[in-house]
């Protein structure tokens, strides 16, 4: 039989479509500002910020859908909400 | 055939599951208690104590956690088996569905016994034939080594067409009557029965990140998914078959397949039936044929996939008489089975032994001559 | 390996053929996951697999619906570990109540006019541990080191290990998505929510749940509440008597901490 018996699912990035675009506000990083300590990497729901200490922050914004915890939980508020322009 | 010895015994019908599920060399079994099926288990976990079979054998709190368990296990690769009747079978009927959805190749026997209310422990049909639609092969043995054989029989139908097989057996009237058999020697079930692949329906172990049953992104896939379930259980009915009749090669009896035939090539009536009681059927279709009345019957081994070919084949009788022994408020189960092949005209569907009334060979020939009478319908005994 | 039942953990992982999960996993039915990840456990253990049956299960499909099966697994000790994530109400059909919501929050099933659920909550942690279960944690989405400390010692301990983790929900509780984390840390720093845990007959408190042991340390309840719009129509007396019984949980912690310290 060629086929598979049931429909099994892969590992695969946007698996939820691309989120990003039900964003209203969106995380803006101020670099000159951020200490790198990668708080809003730790606590981001959605994964969608690569942090590696020594290189500072950077947001995958097709997938991040703008929820401000980051923003939020930025020690030295070094994110800020910017409304999305439509 | 080999020259190995089979060992001649007596046993209970249930006692007769529980060696065919030892035999088979199940991973994993779950179960919870209920009457009539319960000495299946209480045997299997006394085998699994006693160390005679190597299994994990899981108490679980109640028959859908059975089901459940037996499903996570046979989708992680291990062959496994549940057992249970009436009630704990409707306890379970969520899982039912889920398991056959996830092509999940478990056995269970269904110890067939009445559904409350009233509370009665006795057998119908009613239980089994209600997760006929449920994706799951659903069978029924009309004698203690038909429920043997059908038992290994339906491991290597389940994990041959990743479908569930469901091993019916009449409570009391198979289940606690003790009747002899042939137990094959080990090697031949061996041979018969083949370690199942752990990678289907699909590998599912550490390392290998697959998801099963997540919402589809079309629904189109989930109807392709369906309709390739429909077509297991077509391609099924070849493979009852093959299975049936190697095993008979090999372990020395078999049954027909789906169906089992006694004096049909002439007979101008048939009777049709399923389960236990077809042995008293079969009595009183051989004494009409000595009165001179030209009757055969029909013996149903498998409902689910259903033998539509084989009824179909009854065609050139002119009245065709099912006995049900469940009932519906749209009459009885099988009589419209057999009448969705055969017309509504051909077939007088009679619903008796419900509830466990006590129903002889002198009551089906009676029954049979007040159907002929009633022509076609339902006729309640 | 995963089992997830009906949940808003089985709509996070996205549309099929795609998977948002990186590790294997079993959709299962909602009342379903302890007992398919006994039998996943059992199969492995027979087949020589080494690997863990992990569930991950909401509030619902564990206090509730799948209450049977997660004591029936932890009464058998049989060796899956179970995360229940609990955002205290059916969340994914759209905030009915469950027995994890607690006393005078508004459901859709509890309206708040009617003045929210009547009733407490249920801690189905401490009634893990009364199964004696081997280990036995609380933890918070706002700790998230703590919870990986907790998942990597459960994963080492054979039999039933269970931990019941805090998770807000932002549409479920009314508050913005941007205080998620600062709702979980209030209800700790407030001392609605204690971290502890149970390993090996030792019972003891996590930080920064320790300190919150002396009870003026602890931020007012208001603080946590008024974050959430489910606990907007609640009296002063109501958050009185709210405080009264997280005092209450705080006397059993404690007794517990001391009858089972080290």
């Amino acid at each position: 039989m060629g086929l598979e018996l049931i429909p099994i699912s892969r590992p695969a990035p946007g698996s939820g479509g691309l989120t990003g675009t039900w964003r209203t506000l969106k995380p803006l990083v101020d670099l000159a500002k951020c200490i790198d300590c990668g708080i809003c990497w730790l606590y981001c729901p959605e994964a969608v910020i690569d942090w590696e200490k020594g290189k500072k922050i950077s947001i995958d914004y097709a997938y991040c859908k703008g929820c401000g915890i980051c923003a939020h939980e930025c020690p030295v508020k070094a994110i800020e909400m910017a409304p999305e322009e439509t | 055939m080999r020259q190995l010895a089979s060992l001649k015994t007596a046993l209970t019908g249930n006692y007769a599951v529980a060696y065919a599920v030892k035999m088979a060399k199940p991973h994993v079994i779950a179960a919870y208690p209920i009457t009539p099926q319960t000495t299946i288990v209480e045997k299997l976990s006394e085998f699994v104590a006693k160390g005679e079979l190597r299994a994990s054998f899981v108490n679980v709190e109640s028959e859908f956690s059975a089901l459940a368990t037996v499903y996570g296990a046979s989708m992680a690769g291990a062959r496994a088996f549940t057992a249970t009747s009436s009630h704990g079978l409707f306890y379970m009927y969520e899982m039912l569905w889920w398991a056959a959805g996830s092509r999940a190749p478990i056995v269970m026997a269904v110890v067939t016994r009445t559904v409350g209310p009233p509370w009665n422990i006795h057998d119908e049909h009613n239980d089994i034939l209600a997760i006929r639609d449920s994706g799951w092969a659903v069978a029924m043995a009309s004698s203690v080594q038909e429920a043997f054989d059908l038992t290994v029989q339906a491991f290597r139908l389940a994990e041959k067409a990743y479908i569930p097989v469901a091993v019916g057996l009449d409570g009391f009237v198979l289940s606690h009557t003790v009747e002899t058999l042939e137990l094959p020697p080990q090697e031949l079930v061996d041979e018969f029965l083949p370690p199942r692949s752990p990678n289907a329906p699909m590998p599912l172990r550490p390392g290998l990140p697959l998801t099963f049953g997540n919402i589809p992104s079309d629904d189109r896939i989930h109807a392709e998914h369906l309709k390739r379930i429909y077509w297991a259980h077509q391609e099924a009915k070849k493979a009852i078959k093959e299975i049936d009749a190697e095993y008979g090669k090999l372990l020395g009896r078999s049954y027909g397949g789906l169906v089992e035939r006694r004096w049909l090539e002439d007979a101008k009536y048939a009777v049709v039936c399923m389960g236990a009681w077809c042995g008293d059927a079969e009595a009183a279709v051989e004494s009409l044929r000595r009165e001179g009345v030209p009757v055969g019957l029909m013996r149903l081994r498998f409902i689910r996939p259903f033998p539509d070919e084989e009824v179909a084949e009854l065609e050139a009788a002119e009245k065709v008489v099912v006995f049900d022994r469940d009932i519906t408020p749209a009459g009885g189960v099988l009589g419209r089975e057999v009448a969705s092949v055969l017309g509504r005209d051909k077939v007088v569907d009679v619903v008796a032994g419900i509830a466990g009334v006590d129903f002889k060979a002198s009551d089906f020939k009676a029954a049979f001559r007040k159907a002929l009478e009633a022509e076609k319908g339902v006729v309640l005994i | 390996m995963l089992s997830i039942p009906a949940s808003c953990a089985s709509v996070v992982q996205g549309l099929g053929p795609k998977s948002g999960i990186g590790m294997p996993l079993l959709n299962v039915p909602f009342a379903s996951a302890a007992s398919v990840a006994t039998g996943i456990a059992e199969a492995f253990k027979q087949l020589g697999v080494k690997g863990r049956a992990v569930v991950w299960a909401g509030d619902g499909g564990t206090a509730d619906i799948g209450f049977a099966a997660v004591s029936a697994a932890a009464e058998r000790n049989s060796d899956v570990l179970y995360v229940m994530y609990d955002n205290e109400a059916y969340m994914n059909t759209g905030i009915q109540r469950s027995s994890e919501t607690p006393k005078y929050a508004w459901t859709t099933t509890t309206p708040a006019y009617a003045g929210g659920k009547k009733e407490q909550k249920k801690d189905v942690a401490l009634i893990m541990l009364a199964h004696g279960a081997p280990y036995v944690a609380t933890a918070n989405i706002a700790y998230p080191q703590d919870l990986y400390r907790k998942l990597k010692r459960a994963a080492e301990i054979e039999g039933f290990k269970f931990i019941h983790l805090f998770a807000p929900c932002p549409p479920g509780w009314s508050f913005d998505p941007s205080l998620t984390v600062e709702v979980a840390r209030k209800a700790v720093e407030t001392g609605y929510w204690i971290l502890w845990e149970y390993d090996d007959g030792v019972f003891k408190l996590n930080p920064p749940s320790t300190i919150y042991a002396d009870k003026s340390k602890r931020r007012p309840l208001k603080e946590y509440l008024k974050l959430q719009g489910r606990f907007a129509h609640l009296t002063d007396e109501q958050i009185a008597e709210l405080e009264k019984e997280i005092d209450k949980r705080w006397d059993t912690v404690l007794k517990l901490a001391k009858a089972f310290g080290k």
